[in-house]
């Protein structure tokens, strides 16, 4: 291997790990897992716009005449116990599951990344002091934070968020961490110091566009951990709050109606698998495309 | 082993300290009066100031965290503030229910994920490992309380084979406490045991690779007997790393389970704290939770270093 010397050399020789153009999308398409999870999660995307501008029917309006209605033309998938229609529930409760999962794991990934960047790069107590912080976290899973703030702060998306993203920091912390010692350890770092770059510049210029495939990769897969948590969390009422839709809420209601309509309990649960199934497949496939060295290793 | 196992030991001492008063803040500290939530904002403020220095709660902050502190050491974790009993004895009657239930869950899930995972790395990109590994990838999807959900259609509306919820108890025996935990059991399991399939089937196959994996097979070894001799031995270890992960994933499961089967265990007991706002049943119920998964991970550091001996060295 021939170690580039100069910073500007240095600069050079990542530009074909960060993001190659025109093969990536030839071999994405190629790629199965990729494209399957791509379609799901664009599907689900596509939900969640779709209920900004149309849905069959309005997802709040309440009509007691027509509550659980079969499948029909007028209502495809048919109405729940308060008349409303479920394709249109479906549809405005993508918005709130991908509100949240965004929200969520943007909390993760910008303060995961920050203490996971300072960690690497000034090792010694503040490194030890951020791992055992964040060691600690993974004490308290989503649920649990979300107890204690809605304890004493009272259920709701703002609950839900919060409780989800400070869950999610660790794990960044130690994916960031991880990846960006292993850059550090490289050649063209060294010659960038020798270049006279301090440790914040070297951070922003060689470390962060270097370990940035890794971390879309796991935001991908944190994105995923995020709908199931808020899914988990809206089902136990912790999270958001009627008449605003969710697909846990759906569930929770549907399940004291089991006996009566058992598909109003499948639908809510199969749009929150798909959704998870895409983002999944679409992460694993994203970590092919853009790390082939790890693909091989699999 | 000793300066091994000390470190460990005041690490998981620090960390317990740290995650109690970080709830006693959370829990105690932010939320102003408990005394004011319990009786509601148009409580006359005499009422609220004599059940103020009933509970205790007119005491400085770090008076109340040491008491809590201390109470913790031998067992005397104060009463509810809504039923007035002992709160140590409200935990104590759920967890004859919690702690069955992840035990169980947990069994299921190593039985399921070694079995698959090892199945799958013995017969490595055959058909049986890509459909077992797809099943994987949707069990991965799935929410678990919408699979305990779909369970309850199966078993108990369309077959009417077990009760869709509710414990039956330990006093006519173990068998009608186990069948009515089954449900709730394999709907947090199989959930788990899908991830831990995956980390199973890539350990195992990764030391699949190793040299000595090579040397057992050149010296007359057959498939099988490498494979539960040697290559097991070796895979344990990413393998428990993520055991120990899935336990917190487990409880706060049971959280959320519970709820599915209308079980009286400590999940519906945090909620019905919450609903209440008895804080101090809610805080003591989140610290156990927390301990639990403090514990068990300072237990899987424990077993590396038995499973092994390598680790201790390079921690020492």
């Amino acid at each position: 291997m021939s170690a580039p010397l100069t910073a500007s050399a240095a600069t050079a020789a990542i530009a074909p790990g960060a993001m190659p153009a025109t093969g990536f999308w030839r071999r994405a398409l190629r790629h199965r897992s990729f494209v399957l999870g791509a379609v799901l999660s664009l599907s689900v995307l596509g939900a969640a716009l779709l209920s900004l501008v149309w849905t069959p029917w309005s997802a709040t309006d309440i009509d007691i005449a027509s509550k659980l209605r079969p499948p029909s033309a007028a209502h495809w998938l048919g109405t729940d116990v308060l008349g409303r229609d479920i394709v249109s529930l479906l549809l405005v409760g993508a918005r709130s599951t991908i509100l949240v999962g965004v929200i969520a794991v943007g909390i993760g990934l910008s303060f995961g990344v920050c203490l996971g960047l300072v960690a690497a790069a000034r090792k010694g107590w503040t490194e030890e002091l951020i791992m055992r912080m964040s060691d600690f976290t993974f004490a308290f899973p989503a649920v649990l934070s979300a107890i204690m703030l809605a304890a004493v702060a009272g259920p709701g998306m703002v609950t839900s968020i919060t409780a989800i993203g400070i869950f999610q920091i660790p794990t960044f912390v130690r994916v960031t961490r991880g990846s960006a010692n292993a850059i550090w350890a490289r050649e063209f770092v060294l010659a960038a110091r020798a270049a006279g770059k301090g440790s914040f510049r070297i951070t922003i210029e060689h470390v962060l566009p270097n370990i940035l495939s890794i971390l879309i990769v796991q935001a991908t897969i944190q994105f995923a951990l995020a709908i199931l948590a808020e899914a988990a969390l809206s089902y136990l009422g912790l999270g958001t709050q009627p008449p605003q839709p969710s697909w846990g809420r759906m569930l929770n209601d549907a399940q004291t109606l089991l006996f009566q309509s058992p598909m109003l309990a499948v639908y809510p649960g199969a749009a929150i698998a798909i959704a998870v199934l895409g983002l999944n497949l679409l992460g694993d496939g994203l970590r092919d495309l853009l790390d082939p060295r790890l693909a091989r290793e699999r | 082993m000793s300066v091994f196992f000390l470190r460990r030991v005041l690490t998981l001492v620090a960390t317990l300290f740290a995650a109690s008063l970080i709830i006693f803040l959370v829990l105690d500290a932010l939320p102003g009066n408990a005394a004011q939530m319990l009786m509601g904002a148009d409580a006359s403020p005499d009422a609220v100031r004599a059940l103020t220095v009933k509970l205790g709660l007119d005491q400085p902050l770090t008076v109340r965290y040491l008491l809590w502190i201390e109470g913790m050491a031998v067992g005397d974790l104060g009463n509810s503030y809504v039923y007035g009993t002992p709160v140590a004895g409200l935990i104590a009657e759920r967890l004859v229910l919690t702690i069955p239930l992840a035990i169980m869950s947990m069994l299921i899930t190593v039985v399921l994920a070694l079995a698959a995972g090892i199945y799958t790395a013995a017969n490595h990109n055959k058909l049986g490992d890509v459909g077992v590994m797809s099943l994987t990838q949707v069990g991965i999807a799935l929410p678990n309380f919408w699979f305990a959900i779909l369970l309850i259609l199966l078993f108990s509306v369309k077959l009417q084979l077990l009760s869709a919820g509710g414990f039956a108890g330990w006093d006519d025996g173990i068998w009608p406490g186990i069948r009515s935990l089954l449900l709730p059991a394999i709907s947090l399991a199989v959930v788990q045991a899908a991830i831990l399939a995956r980390v199973t089937r890539s350990a195992v196959l990764e030391v699949l690779r190793e040299d000595f994996v090579r040397t057992a097979r050149a010296k007359g070894l057959g498939k099988r007997e490498v494979l539960w001799r040697h290559v097991l031995r070796n895979a344990m270890i990413p393998v428990m790393t993520v055991m120990g992960l899935q336990f917190a994933n487990l409880l706060a499961g049971t959280i959320v389970i519970e709820n599915v089967f209308y079980l009286p265990g400590l999940g519906r007991l945090i909620f019905q704290s919450i609903a209440n706002r008895d804080l101090i049943v809610v805080r003591n119920c989140v610290m156990l939770l927390a301990a639990m998964v403090v514990t068990v991970n300072f237990v899987v550091d424990m077993l590396y270093a038995f499973i092994d001996p390598r680790i201790k060295v390079s921690n020492l």
